[in-house]
């Protein structure tokens, strides 16, 4: 990585990464991908979010959908553990809780494909600020 | 389209599972069964609304939803596009009828300051913290601010540590950058020991980058170059981040010299802590980062004349520190508009215990406990009755019904008899022997005290043995005065706060359930059913089949009876461990 020495520097990473994350969510451009966020914060990975997120990365690719699963940290839903954040090109991002192996394949098959809603959803609750 | 609803406890209790049908069939008649699913989901924390009903992708908000209500909104709303009027949110505060979710910020009761980038940004990744205005802040500090701007800054936001006491961050920074010195150091206090509360490793997990920004604003302010983080060795995935954090901040230049192009510049290292709880207390924790005794001394000196190896240091908690970056880049007055004249801002809360919505909140200083539990919360487990909370972990005290409606800020927690404390929540339901918590808080005590000063370790120490003995249906009248005198002592006379509030959970109870106390005392009697020692089985004689079910479960063999005749349990060899009531099918046996 090379050394920001200014906060044009700085800018610059920000509007690059910002035009990434982006990207993915705007729908029609070939570039846009489905994006799957783990909660993977000791409470998620203590409840078996990490054979989830296994799951996600290893039957998106063997199913031939383009999309990118990262980890990310505690979304505060200690009682639905493990959630998972899903967000489909141009749309707003849906939390699923209670996600295991089973559950990760119908959200892959009917939302991830089909754009249907599936059970287990956790609405947002609270206000961000920005 | 779709139609969600809320399959939450507390909007289950009220039907919700009906109301989905009841959709579905509507639809099904319809021809709509393709075309429009519905789907429950999990809690909108608007239970006191319930039941609710989301259409998407319209956001249209339907509140207190009843089955019948079902032919309507499919009619109405799926077929001809018009939402239900008479169904929808009602805004409070002017009475107009609200329907997309845009305009329904309002009824939300959460906002997430400190942990703004929990659970959205990947902690591991440097650039997606900076896509968040993330560095942005300290950016804005070595270009515009001076040192004393910035401590100006924080001290108008009204921001307030979030460790506990509540000591106004601001004032704080400005004593340690008054005091002069070569050296001085930033220090982040991560040892996070309130049984239940969570919310330092969340961020510490989620968001580290949020952290290490702050630890560089402070340094900035006060003249430090050094920061230090104190973190438990029990949170290796906290760790672990960190570390990846502060060895991206560094190639990135963003710790390190001359921070971005300035002459400012900031480094930060990890000390480890062995899990003490009194290593919370500043002074402790400083001590056990210099090799020493996890103990605390006298204060003053405080540590922003005297801290680390002797230099001036400022000691904020993590939470504290998380907010530091937003109020820099959204300004003081923003931050000062949310909470209440005195507690600005946001805290989070661990909500835990007998709660439907076990979890990790983040609410606007002066919101009511009645919100935060039976709406947030998702009200009381099993639809059993609340009875209290408890509020700063093993320093604070329980709050009661009395409570409910009571702004939460710092002043008013420490009026009720309780204190922030760290922001554990541990809700307790009409199951729960408040002598019970009183004595689970001392055990803790006892174990944690540092043995230092001896009101602390011995009187602590005998607080719990007089608990013990109340408990098991030893006590008298006299023990709970020895035993209010006793807190009393040790309040005024420990060192530091780890003593000065460790009696603070048997007061509060001593307080509000006074009549508990009497019960295990005069009568011999848990009235919460929870003390083992003071339960007595006993076998119902109209309702024992004589079916030898609950004598073939006893494990020490104290029930006696033939087949087809009533049972009886012999008090002497009883260990009051709950099987024979368990496998009584005819509810025949009673504990009283």
């Amino acid at each position: 990585m090379e050394k920001l020495k200014s906060l044009t520097d700085l800018e610059k990473v920000r509007a690059e990464t910002q035009a990434k994350l982006d990207l993915r969510a705007r729908a029609g451009s070939p570039e846009a991908v489905v994006q799957v966020r783990v909660a993977m914060a000791t409470c998620g990975i203590a409840s078996g979010a990490r054979p989830v997120m296994d799951f996600f990365v290893d039957e998106l690719d063997k199913r031939g959908i383009s999309a990118v699963v990262t980890q990310t940290g505690c979304m505060g839903y200690c009682y639905a553990e493990p959630t998972v954040e899903v967000q489909l090109p141009g749309q707003e991002p849906v939390v699923y809780g209670f996600v295991n192996t089973k559950r990760a394949d119908e959200i892959i098959e009917k939302y991830i494909r089909n754009g249907e809603l599936v059970e287990g959803i956790i609405p947002v609750n609270y206000e961000k600020i920005d | 389209m779709h139609l969600l609803v809320c399959g939450g406890t507390s909007c289950r209790a009220s039907e919700s599972a009906l109301i989905a049908e009841s959709l579905k069939r509507e639809l099904e008649e319809k021809g709509l069964g393709n075309e429009v699913q519905v789907v429950m989901t999990g809690c909108f924390g608007l239970c006191e609304k319930g039941p609710v009903v989301k259409v998407m992708p319209d956001n249209t908000f339907y509140v207190q939803v009843r089955p019948e209500d079902a032919a309507a909104i499919v009619a109405e709303h799926v077929i001809k596009g018009k939402p239900v009027q008479r169904l929808l949110y009602v805004n409070p505060s002017n009475g107009e009828h609200v329907s997309g979710s845009g305009q329904m910020g309002s009824f939300r009761k959460q906002i997430r300051i400190a942990l703004r980038n929990c659970g959205f940004i990947n902690p591991e990744n440097i650039d997606e913290y900076i896509a968040r205005e993330g560095y942005a802040a300290i950016g804005k500090c070595v270009t515009e601010y001076t040192a004393a701007d910035v401590i100006g800054i924080i001290k108008k936001s009204g921001l307030r540590g979030r460790g506990g006491a509540g000591f106004p961050t601001g004032l704080k920074w400005e004593i340690a950058s008054k005091n002069q010195s070569y050296q001085k150091y930033v220090v982040c206090n991560a040892d996070e020991g309130d049984p239940g509360a969570f919310m330092d490793r969340s961020v510490l997990e989620g968001d580290p980058h949020s952290v290490l920004e702050a630890m560089a604003i402070c340094g900035y302010a006060i003249g430090a170059s050094k920061g230090l983080i104190y973190i438990r060795a029990e949170y290796p995935l906290a760790i672990k981040r960190l570390k990846i954090a502060i060895t991206q901040a560094r190639e990135y230049g963003l710790l390190g010299n001359n921070i971005l192009g300035s002459d400012f510049s900031f480094d930060i290292d990890l000390r480890y802590g062995a899990g003490a709880f009194v290593c919370g207390e500043e002074t402790a924790l400083i001590h056990s980062m210099e090799g020493m005794r996890g103990e605390p001394t006298n204060k003053p000196p405080f540590p922003a004349e005297s801290g680390f190896m002797g230099k001036p240091s400022n000691v904020n908690n993590v939470e504290t520190f998380a907010s530091v970056p937003v109020i820099i880049n959204k300004g003081w007055e923003w931050f000062s508009s949310i909470g209440t004249e005195k507690s600005k801002g946001t805290k989070v809360f661990a909500l835990a215990g007998k709660i439907n919505n076990v979890g990790l909140i983040e609410v606007p200083m002066g919101i009511t406990l009645r919100e935060i539990i039976f709406e947030i919360g998702g009200g009381i487990k099993n639809g059993k009755r609340f009875k209290a909370v408890q509020t700063g972990g093993p320093s604070g005290g329980c709050l009661t019904e009395h409570h409910l409606d009571t702004p939460i800020d710092f002043d008013n927690l420490v009026a009720a008899g309780s204190m922030m404390g760290s922001g554990g929540m541990i809700v307790m339901d009409e199951d729960d022997c408040m002598v019970s918590i009183a004595k689970f808080f001392l055990e803790f005590t006892v174990e944690e005290s540092c043995g230092k000063c001896a009101p602390c370790r011995i009187g602590n120490k005998r607080i719990y043995e007089l608990l013990t003995h109340i408990t098991k249906g030893n006590g008298t009248l006299a023990d709970l005065d020895r035993l209010r005198n006793m807190c009393n002592v040790i309040k005024d006379t420990s060192l530091c706060g780890l003593g000065q509030t460790s009696p603070n959970p048997v007061l509060s109870t001593m307080d509000n359930f006074m009549d508990e106390y009497i019960a295990h005392v005069t009568d011999k009697r848990c009235p919460a059913g929870s003390c083992r020692d003071l339960m007595k089985y006993t076998i119902i004689e109209e309702k024992c089949v004589g079916c030898t079910a609950c004598a073939r479960g006893c494990p020490v063999n104290a029930i006696s009876g033939e087949r087809k005749e009533l049972h009886f349990i012999d008090q002497k060899k009883c260990i009051k461990c709950g099987a024979c009531f368990e496998r009584c099918k005819f509810s025949a046996v009673l504990i009283n």
